[in-house]
């Protein structure tokens, strides 16, 4: 394969790159920090951060109304809930790593390593020469982008109202089962 | 119009995939295992996303093409959801296990250990 045809040729093009590239870089950076980190505060910050670029990854695929999502479920409402637990536990600092010698840490990097080498020999080498979007963007004549609110409106509450709906449930016995847990009280405590 | 590949997309993917489990085999804090799967979650999310916006035209049923292509944005609508649901009740599981033991390390918890 040619890999000189995928490189971009116009400034703008290597702009685009640019932008998009340093994304993802900063998304692998603070993805990296959740797991290397010892106190879980800046793991969650760090997962803020991968939140938050990974929405602007999302806007750079078109999808600007789950980029908007991401940024207010994810590091909106998820994390806020995260935080919540980190400060109610008073959970300092896990220095168990360094007390704790077992074959984890090695055994733990081995299969992360394994398993980046094998799918990314499977699936990304294989399309590395997919490079033209199919998905309909916006344009002078479809103002109507392929993620804009209006697009993603029509998919949901037609071809996809049912399993919206069973999601809807799903939410409501996940609510009801995590007040359920919260206030349960333990006999003899 | 050179865009930036699909496989560029996959690979962030991959590698949070991947960081994503190795955290949740290394690290003994419940609260940063759920994190990791969380990171895990978006890196299907990110895969999702990607092979939506690439998918090659004869993949997409021309008599259902506007379906066809939102496929991919609903199922990460779908993961979302799903994803908040786990994080409430999870983390609600990890509350009461610290109001029982006053030690979360998820070395501790081997109880079903038979």
């Amino acid at each position: 394969m040619d890999f000189q045809q995928l490189l971009p040729k116009t400034p703008n093009e290597w702009a685009h790159w640019g932008i998009v590239g340093s994304l993802g870089g900063l998304a692998l950076a603070s993805a990296l920090g959740v797991v290397i980190s010892n106190s879980p505060v800046r793991s969650a910050l760090c997962l803020v951060l991968n939140f938050f670029t990974l929405a602007f990854l999302y806007f750079s695929l078109g999808a600007e109304m789950l980029g908007i999502t991401q940024i207010v479920v994810y590091t909106g409402a998820i994390m806020v809930l995260f935080l919540f637990v980190v400060m109610l536990l008073n959970l300092s600092s896990d220095n168990l790593l360094e007390n704790v010698k077992d074959l984890r840490l090695p055994l733990g990097a081995f299969v992360g390593v394994a398993m980046f080498a094998a799918l990314a020999s499977q699936i990304v080498v294989p399309l590395l020469s997919v490079q033209q979007p199919m998905a309909p963007d916006r344009s002078a004549d479809n103002p109507i982008g392929w993620g804009a609110p209006q697009a993603m409106g029509r998919a949901l509450f037609t071809g996809y109202v049912w399993p919206f709906e069973v999601v809807s449930l799903l939410l409501m016995v996940g609510i009801v089962g995590a007040i359920l847990l919260a206030r349960r009280r333990i006999p003899n405590a | 119009m050179s865009s930036v590949p699909l496989g560029f997309y996959l690979a962030v993917a991959l590698f949070m995939f991947c960081i994503g489990a190795t955290g949740v085999v290394i690290r003994r804090n419940p609260v940063v295992v759920f994190m990791c799967i969380e990171l895990m979650l978006n890196a299907a999310n990110l895969t999702f996303l990607a092979f939506a916006r690439y998918s090659p035209s004869p993949l997409i049923d021309p008599a259902r093409a506007q379906d066809t292509w939102m496929a991919g944005q609903m199922m990460v609508i779908f993961v979302m959801a799903v994803a908040a649901a786990e994080v409430a009740v999870g983390l609600g599981i990890i509350m009461a296990i610290y109001r029982l033991r006053e030690k979360v390390d998820l070395d501790e918890m081997s109880t079903l250990r038979g």
